[in-house]
Protein backbone atom coordinates (compact mmCIF):
# COMPACT_ATOMS: atom_id res chain seq x y z
CA UNK A 1 0.00 0.00 0.00
CA UNK A 2 1.07 3.53 -0.76
CA UNK A 3 -0.31 4.86 2.52
CA UNK A 4 -0.31 3.68 6.14
CA UNK A 5 -3.56 2.57 7.77
CA UNK A 6 -3.62 5.79 9.75
CA UNK A 7 -3.30 7.94 6.62
CA UNK A 8 -6.10 5.99 4.97
CA UNK A 9 -8.25 6.36 8.08
CA UNK A 10 -7.75 10.14 8.22
CA UNK A 11 -8.25 10.40 4.46
CA UNK A 12 -11.42 8.32 4.36
CA UNK A 13 -12.82 9.67 7.61
CA UNK A 14 -11.30 13.13 7.92
CA UNK A 15 -11.81 14.89 11.27
CA UNK A 16 -12.85 18.54 11.56
CA UNK A 17 -13.94 19.09 7.96
CA UNK A 18 -15.83 22.32 7.47
CA UNK A 19 -15.85 26.06 7.85
CA UNK A 20 -16.06 28.27 10.96
CA UNK A 21 -18.09 31.31 9.95
CA UNK A 22 -16.88 33.54 12.81
CA UNK A 23 -13.32 32.19 12.88
CA UNK A 24 -10.70 34.02 14.94
CA UNK A 25 -8.10 33.24 12.28
CA UNK A 26 -8.06 31.70 8.82
CA UNK A 27 -4.99 30.41 6.99
CA UNK A 28 -4.85 29.32 3.38
CA UNK A 29 -1.69 27.89 1.83
CA UNK A 30 -0.76 26.03 -1.33
CA UNK A 31 -1.49 26.56 -4.95
CA UNK A 32 -4.13 24.94 -7.18
CA UNK A 33 -1.50 24.72 -9.91
CA UNK A 34 0.53 22.38 -7.70
CA UNK A 35 -2.55 20.37 -6.87
CA UNK A 36 -3.06 21.19 -3.20
CA UNK A 37 -4.62 23.99 -1.18
CA UNK A 38 -5.34 23.85 2.54
CA UNK A 39 -7.52 26.27 4.43
CA UNK A 40 -7.66 26.10 8.22
CA UNK A 41 -10.17 27.95 10.41
CA UNK A 42 -9.41 28.55 14.11
CA UNK A 43 -11.76 29.56 16.90
CA UNK A 44 -9.64 30.96 19.71
CA UNK A 45 -10.85 31.82 23.22
CA UNK A 46 -8.42 33.07 25.88
CA UNK A 47 -5.48 32.01 23.74
CA UNK A 48 -6.77 28.45 23.47
CA UNK A 49 -7.89 26.83 20.20
CA UNK A 50 -11.42 25.82 21.12
CA UNK A 51 -12.43 24.76 17.63
CA UNK A 52 -10.71 24.08 14.33
CA UNK A 53 -12.03 23.20 10.89
CA UNK A 54 -10.41 22.66 7.51
CA UNK A 55 -11.12 22.59 3.79
CA UNK A 56 -8.60 20.93 1.51
CA UNK A 57 -8.21 20.54 -2.23
CA UNK A 58 -5.64 17.85 -2.77
CA UNK A 59 -4.57 14.26 -2.76
CA UNK A 60 -5.18 11.63 -0.10
CA UNK A 61 -2.18 12.68 1.96
CA UNK A 62 -3.11 16.36 1.76
CA UNK A 63 -6.52 15.55 3.23
CA UNK A 64 -5.05 13.18 5.84
CA UNK A 65 -2.37 15.66 6.97
CA UNK A 66 -4.98 18.43 7.27
CA UNK A 67 -7.15 16.17 9.36
CA UNK A 68 -4.26 15.10 11.61
CA UNK A 69 -2.94 18.64 12.01
CA UNK A 70 -6.35 19.86 13.17
CA UNK A 71 -6.57 16.99 15.67
CA UNK A 72 -3.13 17.80 17.05
CA UNK A 73 -3.92 21.45 17.77
CA UNK A 74 -7.53 21.21 18.90
CA UNK A 75 -7.90 22.31 22.52
CA UNK A 76 -4.26 23.44 22.70
CA UNK A 77 -2.92 26.90 23.52
CA UNK A 78 -1.98 28.95 20.48
CA UNK A 79 1.68 28.84 21.47
CA UNK A 80 1.63 25.02 21.27
CA UNK A 81 -0.07 25.09 17.89
CA UNK A 82 2.75 27.27 16.64
CA UNK A 83 5.20 24.58 17.65
CA UNK A 84 3.48 21.99 15.45
CA UNK A 85 5.98 20.65 12.94
CA UNK A 86 5.40 18.78 9.74
CA UNK A 87 7.47 16.00 11.26
CA UNK A 88 5.03 15.64 14.14
CA UNK A 89 2.15 15.37 11.68
CA UNK A 90 4.00 12.71 9.65
CA UNK A 91 4.85 10.73 12.79
CA UNK A 92 1.27 10.89 14.02
CA UNK A 93 0.20 9.43 10.68
CA UNK A 94 2.76 6.58 10.89
CA UNK A 95 4.70 8.05 8.00
CA UNK A 96 4.14 9.37 4.49
CA UNK A 97 5.78 8.39 1.19
CA UNK A 98 8.78 10.64 0.44
CA UNK A 99 7.10 12.45 -2.46
CA UNK A 100 4.15 13.30 -0.20
CA UNK A 101 6.13 14.99 2.56
CA UNK A 102 5.36 18.42 1.11
CA UNK A 103 1.72 17.83 2.10
CA UNK A 104 2.77 17.77 5.74
CA UNK A 105 4.74 20.99 5.23
CA UNK A 106 1.57 22.56 3.90
CA UNK A 107 -0.37 21.43 6.97
CA UNK A 108 2.19 23.04 9.28
CA UNK A 109 2.12 26.22 7.21
CA UNK A 110 -1.68 26.33 7.13
CA UNK A 111 -1.83 26.23 10.94
CA UNK A 112 0.80 28.97 11.20
CA UNK A 113 -0.96 31.09 8.60
CA UNK A 114 -4.21 30.82 10.56
CA UNK A 115 -2.46 31.85 13.79
CA UNK A 116 -0.76 34.74 12.00
CA UNK A 117 -4.15 35.87 10.72
CA UNK A 118 -5.49 35.74 14.30
CA UNK A 119 -2.52 37.83 15.55
CA UNK A 120 -2.91 40.34 12.71
CA UNK A 121 -6.65 40.71 13.27
CA UNK A 122 -6.19 41.27 16.98
CA UNK A 123 -3.12 43.49 16.83
CA UNK A 124 -1.03 40.98 18.77
CA UNK A 125 2.73 41.44 18.48
CA UNK A 126 4.68 38.44 17.18
CA UNK A 127 8.01 37.35 15.81
CA UNK A 128 7.72 37.54 12.00
CA UNK A 129 10.51 35.04 11.44
CA UNK A 130 8.22 32.35 12.86
CA UNK A 131 6.05 32.63 9.76
CA UNK A 132 7.92 31.80 6.57
CA UNK A 133 5.72 32.28 3.52
CA UNK A 134 4.80 29.68 0.94
CA UNK A 135 7.20 31.14 -1.63
CA UNK A 136 10.14 30.22 0.58
CA UNK A 137 9.14 26.72 1.59
CA UNK A 138 11.43 25.21 -1.03
CA UNK A 139 9.39 22.03 -1.25
CA UNK A 140 7.39 22.83 -4.34
CA UNK A 141 9.22 24.17 -7.39
CA UNK A 142 6.18 24.43 -9.59
CA UNK A 143 4.67 27.12 -7.33
CA UNK A 144 7.30 29.46 -8.65
CA UNK A 145 7.02 28.63 -12.33
CA UNK B 1 -18.14 -5.51 -5.52
CA UNK B 2 -15.08 -4.66 -7.56
CA UNK B 3 -15.26 -3.08 -11.00
CA UNK B 4 -12.07 -2.96 -13.02
CA UNK B 5 -12.11 0.11 -15.27
CA UNK B 6 -8.39 0.56 -15.82
CA UNK B 7 -7.90 -1.54 -18.94
CA UNK B 8 -5.58 1.01 -20.55
CA UNK B 9 -3.16 0.34 -17.67
CA UNK B 10 -3.39 -3.41 -18.15
CA UNK B 11 -5.98 -6.08 -18.80
CA UNK B 12 -6.93 -9.35 -17.19
CA UNK B 13 -5.48 -12.25 -19.14
CA UNK B 14 -7.97 -14.19 -21.22
CA UNK B 15 -8.56 -17.90 -20.69
CA UNK B 16 -7.31 -18.53 -24.23
CA UNK B 17 -4.05 -16.70 -23.52
CA UNK B 18 -3.42 -18.58 -20.26
CA UNK B 19 -4.26 -21.94 -21.85
CA UNK B 20 -1.92 -21.21 -24.75
CA UNK B 21 0.96 -20.67 -22.32
CA UNK B 22 0.89 -23.56 -19.88
CA UNK B 23 2.11 -26.36 -22.17
CA UNK B 24 5.16 -24.19 -23.03
CA UNK B 25 6.04 -24.13 -19.34
CA UNK B 26 5.19 -27.75 -18.52
CA UNK B 27 6.19 -29.70 -21.61
CA UNK B 28 7.69 -27.70 -24.46
CA UNK B 29 10.10 -25.79 -22.26
CA UNK B 30 13.04 -26.05 -24.65
CA UNK B 31 15.21 -23.25 -25.91
CA UNK B 32 14.34 -22.60 -29.58
CA UNK B 33 18.06 -22.29 -30.31
CA UNK B 34 18.67 -25.90 -29.15
CA UNK B 35 18.94 -28.59 -31.78
CA UNK B 36 17.23 -31.36 -29.82
CA UNK B 37 13.58 -32.19 -30.18
CA UNK B 38 12.26 -30.20 -27.20
CA UNK B 39 14.15 -27.15 -28.46
CA UNK B 40 13.01 -27.60 -32.03
CA UNK B 41 9.38 -28.04 -30.98
CA UNK B 42 9.71 -24.69 -29.23
CA UNK B 43 11.30 -23.21 -32.39
CA UNK B 44 8.32 -24.39 -34.43
CA UNK B 45 5.93 -22.81 -31.92
CA UNK B 46 7.85 -19.57 -32.16
CA UNK B 47 7.54 -19.59 -35.94
CA UNK B 48 3.84 -20.35 -35.66
CA UNK B 49 3.32 -17.45 -33.22
CA UNK B 50 5.21 -15.09 -35.53
CA UNK B 51 2.99 -16.07 -38.46
CA UNK B 52 -0.16 -15.56 -36.42
CA UNK B 53 0.84 -12.13 -35.09
CA UNK B 54 1.93 -11.07 -38.58
CA UNK B 55 -1.36 -12.25 -40.09
CA UNK B 56 -3.41 -10.10 -37.71
CA UNK B 57 -1.43 -7.01 -38.71
CA UNK B 58 -1.28 -7.78 -42.43
CA UNK B 59 2.51 -8.10 -42.19
CA UNK B 60 5.00 -10.76 -43.25
CA UNK B 61 6.27 -13.08 -40.48
CA UNK B 62 9.83 -11.89 -41.16
CA UNK B 63 8.73 -8.37 -40.28
CA UNK B 64 7.74 -9.27 -36.70
CA UNK B 65 10.32 -9.00 -33.91
CA UNK B 66 9.30 -10.13 -30.44
CA UNK B 67 10.30 -7.77 -27.64
CA UNK B 68 9.78 -7.38 -23.90
CA UNK B 69 6.86 -5.06 -24.53
CA UNK B 70 5.72 -1.79 -26.03
CA UNK B 71 8.43 0.38 -24.48
CA UNK B 72 11.25 -1.70 -25.89
CA UNK B 73 9.58 -1.78 -29.31
CA UNK B 74 9.18 2.02 -29.25
CA UNK B 75 12.80 2.51 -28.22
CA UNK B 76 14.14 0.19 -30.89
CA UNK B 77 11.95 1.58 -33.67
CA UNK B 78 12.91 5.18 -32.99
CA UNK B 79 16.61 4.54 -32.40
CA UNK B 80 16.75 2.41 -35.56
CA UNK B 81 15.06 4.97 -37.80
CA UNK B 82 17.21 7.75 -36.33
CA UNK B 83 20.42 5.77 -36.88
CA UNK B 84 19.37 4.94 -40.44
CA UNK B 85 18.48 8.57 -41.15
CA UNK B 86 21.66 9.96 -39.61
CA UNK B 87 23.77 7.89 -42.02
CA UNK B 88 22.15 9.90 -44.82
CA UNK B 89 22.50 13.17 -42.97
CA UNK B 90 18.87 13.23 -41.84
CA UNK B 91 18.62 14.31 -38.23
CA UNK B 92 15.07 15.61 -37.88
CA UNK B 93 12.13 13.74 -36.33
CA UNK B 94 8.45 14.66 -36.30
CA UNK B 95 6.28 13.47 -33.41
CA UNK B 96 3.54 14.78 -31.13
CA UNK B 97 3.53 16.40 -27.70
CA UNK B 98 1.23 13.75 -26.23
CA UNK B 99 3.12 10.57 -27.04
CA UNK B 100 3.80 7.94 -24.38
CA UNK B 101 6.99 8.53 -22.38
CA UNK B 102 8.58 5.50 -24.08
CA UNK B 103 8.56 7.66 -27.22
CA UNK B 104 9.09 11.12 -25.69
CA UNK B 105 12.03 10.09 -23.51
CA UNK B 106 13.70 8.29 -26.43
CA UNK B 107 13.29 11.46 -28.47
CA UNK B 108 14.80 13.47 -25.60
CA UNK B 109 17.82 11.20 -25.71
CA UNK B 110 18.16 11.74 -29.47
CA UNK B 111 17.80 15.50 -29.03
CA UNK B 112 20.84 15.44 -26.76
CA UNK B 113 22.67 13.55 -29.49
CA UNK B 114 22.04 16.35 -31.97
CA UNK B 115 18.69 15.45 -33.49
CA UNK B 116 16.09 18.11 -33.98
CA UNK B 117 12.63 17.10 -32.78
CA UNK B 118 9.37 18.72 -33.88
CA UNK B 119 6.48 17.91 -31.53
CA UNK B 120 3.08 18.62 -33.07
CA UNK B 121 0.36 20.17 -30.92
CA UNK B 122 -2.56 17.75 -30.50
CA UNK B 123 -4.99 20.67 -29.93
CA UNK B 124 -7.92 20.45 -27.53
CA UNK B 125 -9.48 17.66 -29.60
CA UNK B 126 -6.45 15.41 -29.15
CA UNK B 127 -6.10 14.68 -32.86
CA UNK B 128 -3.22 15.47 -35.22
CA UNK B 129 -4.00 15.88 -38.92
CA UNK B 130 -2.05 14.46 -41.85
CA UNK B 131 -1.74 18.02 -43.19
CA UNK B 132 0.07 19.09 -40.01
CA UNK B 133 2.43 16.15 -40.36
CA UNK B 134 3.03 17.01 -44.04
CA UNK B 135 3.82 20.62 -43.13
CA UNK B 136 6.34 19.53 -40.50
CA UNK B 137 8.25 17.11 -42.76
CA UNK B 138 11.54 18.54 -44.10
CA UNK B 139 14.18 17.26 -46.50
CA UNK B 140 16.21 16.07 -43.52
CA UNK B 141 13.34 14.31 -41.72
CA UNK B 142 14.39 10.79 -40.76
CA UNK B 143 11.22 9.66 -39.02
CA UNK B 144 7.62 10.50 -38.28
CA UNK B 145 6.36 8.80 -35.11
CA UNK B 146 2.71 9.35 -34.16
CA UNK B 147 0.81 7.18 -31.69
CA UNK B 148 -2.19 5.29 -33.04
CA UNK B 149 -4.44 6.06 -30.08
CA UNK B 150 -3.58 8.10 -27.03
CA UNK B 151 -3.18 6.06 -23.86
CA UNK B 152 -4.70 8.66 -21.55
CA UNK B 153 -7.52 10.30 -23.49
CA UNK B 154 -8.16 7.58 -26.08
CA UNK B 155 -8.35 9.77 -29.20
CA UNK B 156 -7.46 7.97 -32.44
CA UNK B 157 -5.10 9.55 -34.98
CA UNK B 158 -5.63 9.42 -38.78
CA UNK B 159 -2.89 6.82 -39.22
CA UNK B 160 -3.65 5.79 -42.81
CA UNK B 161 -3.59 9.44 -43.95
CA UNK B 162 -0.35 10.12 -42.08
CA UNK B 163 1.08 6.90 -43.56
CA UNK B 164 0.19 8.08 -47.07
CA UNK B 165 1.88 11.44 -46.49
CA UNK B 166 5.05 9.75 -45.19
CA UNK B 167 5.14 7.32 -48.11
CA UNK B 168 4.78 10.17 -50.59
CA UNK B 169 7.59 12.11 -48.92
CA UNK B 170 9.82 9.07 -48.44
CA UNK B 171 9.95 9.32 -44.65
CA UNK B 172 9.86 6.30 -42.31
CA UNK B 173 6.59 6.19 -40.37
CA UNK B 174 6.41 4.54 -36.94
CA UNK B 175 3.29 4.30 -34.82
CA UNK B 176 3.08 3.37 -31.15
CA UNK B 177 -0.05 1.23 -31.44
CA UNK B 178 0.08 -0.16 -27.91
CA UNK B 179 -3.44 1.05 -27.09
CA UNK B 180 -4.88 0.29 -30.53
CA UNK B 181 -3.86 -3.28 -31.37
CA UNK B 182 -6.64 -5.70 -30.57
CA UNK B 183 -9.17 -2.87 -30.39
CA UNK B 184 -9.00 -1.29 -33.86
CA UNK B 185 -8.52 -3.04 -37.21
CA UNK B 186 -4.99 -2.43 -38.40
CA UNK B 187 -3.36 -3.37 -41.68
CA UNK B 188 0.20 -2.10 -41.86
CA UNK B 189 0.42 -2.41 -45.65
CA UNK B 190 -2.89 -0.71 -46.44
CA UNK B 191 -2.12 2.04 -43.92
CA UNK B 192 1.49 2.53 -45.08
CA UNK B 193 2.90 1.89 -41.61
CA UNK B 194 6.64 1.17 -41.71
CA UNK B 195 7.08 0.37 -38.04
CA UNK B 196 4.56 -0.44 -35.31
CA UNK B 197 4.89 -1.19 -31.59
CA UNK B 198 2.48 -3.38 -29.66
CA UNK B 199 2.17 -4.81 -26.17
CA UNK B 200 0.35 -8.05 -25.29
CA UNK B 201 -1.01 -7.07 -21.89
CA UNK B 202 -3.21 -4.35 -23.39
CA UNK B 203 -5.36 -6.98 -25.15
CA UNK B 204 -5.68 -9.69 -22.48
CA UNK B 205 -2.28 -11.22 -23.16
CA UNK B 206 0.59 -11.61 -20.70
CA UNK B 207 2.76 -8.78 -19.38
CA UNK B 208 6.41 -8.46 -20.36
CA UNK B 209 5.96 -9.31 -24.03
CA UNK B 210 5.30 -7.28 -27.13
CA UNK B 211 6.36 -6.96 -30.71
CA UNK B 212 7.86 -4.58 -33.20
CA UNK B 213 6.71 -4.74 -36.78
CA UNK B 214 9.44 -3.39 -39.05
CA UNK B 215 8.94 -3.30 -42.81
CA UNK B 216 11.53 -5.25 -44.82
CA UNK B 217 14.23 -2.90 -46.00
CA UNK B 218 14.45 -0.80 -42.85
CA UNK B 219 17.54 -1.86 -40.89
CA UNK B 220 17.07 -2.33 -37.16
CA UNK B 221 19.63 -1.20 -34.62
CA UNK B 222 20.12 -3.55 -31.68
CA UNK B 223 19.12 -2.27 -28.27
CA UNK B 224 20.09 -5.54 -26.58
CA UNK B 225 23.29 -7.23 -27.75
CA UNK B 226 24.00 -10.91 -27.42
CA UNK B 227 22.84 -14.03 -29.21
CA UNK B 228 21.38 -14.25 -32.69
CA UNK B 229 17.72 -14.45 -31.67
CA UNK B 230 15.13 -12.49 -33.67
CA UNK B 231 17.31 -12.59 -36.78
CA UNK B 232 20.16 -11.07 -34.82
CA UNK B 233 18.21 -7.94 -33.93
CA UNK B 234 17.10 -8.69 -30.40
CA UNK B 235 19.28 -10.90 -28.24
CA UNK B 236 18.02 -13.07 -25.39
CA UNK B 237 16.27 -16.43 -25.22
CA UNK B 238 12.74 -15.97 -26.46
CA UNK B 239 9.99 -15.89 -23.84
CA UNK B 240 8.08 -18.68 -25.54
CA UNK B 241 5.17 -19.04 -23.06
CA UNK B 242 4.50 -15.29 -23.17
CA UNK B 243 4.84 -15.17 -26.96
CA UNK B 244 2.35 -18.04 -27.30
CA UNK B 245 -0.02 -16.24 -24.92
CA UNK B 246 0.32 -13.07 -26.98
CA UNK B 247 -0.42 -14.89 -30.23
CA UNK B 248 -3.57 -16.44 -28.75
CA UNK B 249 -4.69 -13.11 -27.28
CA UNK B 250 -4.17 -11.10 -30.46
CA UNK B 251 -6.09 -13.66 -32.52
CA UNK B 252 -8.96 -13.72 -30.05
CA UNK B 253 -9.12 -9.92 -29.81
CA UNK B 254 -8.95 -9.62 -33.56
CA UNK B 255 -11.78 -12.14 -34.07
CA UNK B 256 -14.03 -10.26 -31.63
CA UNK B 257 -13.03 -6.76 -32.67
CA UNK B 258 -16.38 -5.70 -34.19
CA UNK B 259 -18.49 -7.31 -31.50
CA UNK B 260 -16.39 -5.75 -28.73
CA UNK B 261 -16.39 -2.33 -30.35
CA UNK B 262 -20.16 -2.31 -30.61
CA UNK B 263 -20.62 -3.32 -26.97
CA UNK B 264 -17.93 -1.02 -25.63
CA UNK B 265 -18.97 2.05 -27.60
CA UNK B 266 -22.45 1.88 -26.04
CA UNK B 267 -21.00 1.61 -22.53
CA UNK B 268 -18.42 4.33 -23.19
CA UNK B 269 -20.98 6.77 -24.54
CA UNK B 270 -23.33 6.12 -21.62
CA UNK B 271 -20.44 6.73 -19.23
CA UNK B 272 -19.62 10.03 -20.95
CA UNK B 273 -23.30 11.03 -20.93
CA UNK B 274 -23.73 10.15 -17.25
CA UNK B 275 -20.54 11.83 -16.05
CA UNK B 276 -21.20 14.92 -18.14
CA UNK B 277 -24.22 15.55 -15.90
CA UNK B 278 -21.74 16.55 -13.21
CA UNK B 279 -21.57 20.36 -13.28
CA UNK B 280 -18.27 21.86 -14.45
CA UNK B 281 -16.98 18.63 -15.93
CA UNK B 282 -15.47 18.14 -19.36
CA UNK B 283 -14.52 15.24 -21.60
CA UNK B 284 -10.84 15.28 -22.50
CA UNK B 285 -10.34 14.91 -26.23
CA UNK B 286 -12.94 14.68 -28.97
CA UNK B 287 -15.66 12.09 -28.39
CA UNK B 288 -14.91 10.66 -31.85
CA UNK B 289 -12.76 9.05 -33.13
CA UNK B 290 -11.93 7.49 -29.77
CA UNK B 291 -10.99 4.04 -28.50
CA UNK B 292 -14.21 2.10 -27.86
CA UNK B 293 -13.66 1.73 -24.09
CA UNK B 294 -11.85 4.95 -23.21
CA UNK B 295 -13.21 7.87 -21.17
CA UNK B 296 -11.20 10.69 -19.60
CA UNK B 297 -12.87 13.59 -17.82
CA UNK B 298 -11.84 16.56 -15.72
CA UNK B 299 -13.91 17.74 -12.75
CA UNK B 300 -13.17 21.24 -11.63
CA UNK B 301 -12.35 21.95 -7.97
CA UNK B 302 -11.08 18.51 -6.97
CA UNK B 303 -7.85 16.55 -7.17
CA UNK B 304 -7.58 13.21 -8.96
CA UNK B 305 -5.71 11.07 -6.47
CA UNK B 306 -8.27 11.54 -3.71
CA UNK B 307 -11.00 10.84 -6.29
CA UNK B 308 -9.28 7.57 -7.24
CA UNK B 309 -8.77 6.41 -3.67
CA UNK B 310 -12.38 7.08 -2.72
CA UNK B 311 -13.61 5.35 -5.88
CA UNK B 312 -11.41 2.40 -4.98
CA UNK B 313 -13.07 2.31 -1.56
CA UNK B 314 -16.38 2.00 -3.46
CA UNK B 315 -14.93 -0.83 -5.56
CA UNK B 316 -14.12 1.10 -8.73
CA UNK B 317 -10.57 0.76 -10.09
CA UNK B 318 -9.67 3.76 -12.26
CA UNK B 319 -6.73 6.07 -12.91
CA UNK B 320 -5.94 9.78 -13.02
CA UNK B 321 -3.53 12.22 -14.59
CA UNK B 322 -3.04 14.22 -11.41
CA UNK B 323 0.48 15.08 -10.26
CA UNK B 324 0.01 13.00 -7.13
CA UNK B 325 -0.56 9.88 -9.20
CA UNK B 326 2.38 10.58 -11.49
CA UNK B 327 4.90 10.86 -8.68
CA UNK B 328 5.93 14.31 -9.90
CA UNK B 329 4.58 17.76 -9.20
CA UNK B 330 3.23 18.21 -12.71
CA UNK B 331 -0.02 16.70 -13.88
CA UNK B 332 -0.26 14.57 -17.02
CA UNK B 333 1.70 15.90 -20.01
CA UNK B 334 -1.16 14.70 -22.21
CA UNK B 335 -3.75 16.87 -20.46
CA UNK B 336 -1.37 19.84 -20.51
CA UNK B 337 -0.71 19.20 -24.23
CA UNK B 338 -4.43 19.41 -25.03
CA UNK B 339 -4.55 22.74 -23.22
CA UNK B 340 -5.98 21.90 -19.82
CA UNK B 341 -4.54 24.26 -17.20
CA UNK B 342 -2.65 22.65 -14.31
CA UNK B 343 -5.42 23.13 -11.74
CA UNK B 344 -7.96 21.42 -14.00
CA UNK B 345 -5.60 18.65 -15.14
CA UNK B 346 -5.11 17.68 -11.48
CA UNK B 347 -8.80 16.77 -11.34
CA UNK B 348 -8.83 14.17 -14.08
CA UNK B 349 -10.27 10.68 -14.11
CA UNK B 350 -9.58 7.98 -16.68
CA UNK B 351 -11.98 5.06 -16.97
CA UNK B 352 -11.08 2.41 -19.53
CA UNK B 353 -13.53 -0.42 -20.07
CA UNK B 354 -13.20 -3.83 -21.65
CA UNK B 355 -15.76 -6.29 -23.00
CA UNK B 356 -16.07 -7.96 -19.57
CA UNK B 357 -17.65 -4.82 -18.11
CA UNK B 358 -21.44 -4.49 -18.09
CA UNK B 359 -23.94 -1.66 -18.43
CA UNK B 360 -24.91 -2.24 -14.77
CA UNK B 361 -21.31 -1.56 -13.81
CA UNK B 362 -21.32 1.58 -15.92
CA UNK B 363 -24.39 2.84 -14.04
CA UNK B 364 -22.72 2.04 -10.72
CA UNK B 365 -19.57 3.92 -11.78
CA UNK B 366 -21.60 6.99 -12.77
CA UNK B 367 -23.35 6.99 -9.39
CA UNK B 368 -20.10 6.45 -7.47
CA UNK B 369 -18.22 9.21 -9.33
CA UNK B 370 -21.08 11.66 -8.79
CA UNK B 371 -21.08 10.96 -5.05
CA UNK B 372 -17.32 11.20 -4.64
CA UNK B 373 -16.99 14.37 -6.72
CA UNK B 374 -19.76 16.04 -4.69
CA UNK B 375 -18.13 14.95 -1.42
CA UNK B 376 -14.66 16.18 -2.38
CA UNK B 377 -16.02 19.47 -3.71
CA UNK B 378 -17.77 20.05 -0.41
CA UNK B 379 -14.40 20.02 1.39
CA UNK B 380 -12.48 21.84 -1.36
CA UNK B 381 -11.58 25.51 -0.75
CA UNK B 382 -11.14 25.85 -4.53
CA UNK B 383 -14.70 24.72 -5.13
CA UNK B 384 -16.05 27.11 -2.48
CA UNK B 385 -14.19 30.00 -4.10
CA UNK B 386 -15.62 29.07 -7.50
CA UNK B 387 -19.14 28.73 -6.11
CA UNK B 388 -18.92 32.08 -4.34
CA UNK B 389 -17.59 33.78 -7.46
CA UNK B 390 -14.18 34.55 -5.96
CA UNK B 391 -12.61 32.56 -8.79
CA UNK B 392 -13.81 31.99 -12.33
CA UNK B 393 -14.71 28.53 -13.55
CA UNK B 394 -12.35 27.18 -16.20
CA UNK B 395 -14.87 24.51 -17.19
CA UNK B 396 -18.30 26.01 -17.81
Amino acid sequence: MLYSKKVMDHFQHPRNVGIIEDASGVGEVGNAKCGDIMKIYLKIDNDVITDVKFNTFGCGSAIATSSMATELIKGKPVSEALELTNKAVVEALDGLPAHKLHCSVLAEEAVKAAVKDYYDKNGIEYDHTLFPDCENCGSCDSCKS
Amino acid sequence: MQIYADNAATTKMSRAAIDAMTSYMNEVYGNPSSLHSIGQTAAEALMDARERVAAVLGAKPREIYFTSGGSEADNQAIISAATFGAKKGKKHIVSTAFEHHAVLHTLDKLRKQGFEITLLDPHECGIITAEEVAAAIRDDTALVTVMYANNEIGTIQPIAEIGAVCKERGVIFHTDAVQAVGHIKINVKEQNIDMLSLSAHKFHGPKGVGALYCRLGIPLTNIIEGGAQERGKRAGTENIPAIMGMAAAIEEASAKIDENREKLTKMRDRLIEGLSEIPHSILNGAQNPRLPGSVNMCFEGIEGESLLLLLDAKGVCASSGSACTSGSLDPSHVLLAIGRPHEVAHGSLRLTLCEDNTMEEVEYIIKAVKEVVAYLREMSPVWHDLKEGKKKYVIQ
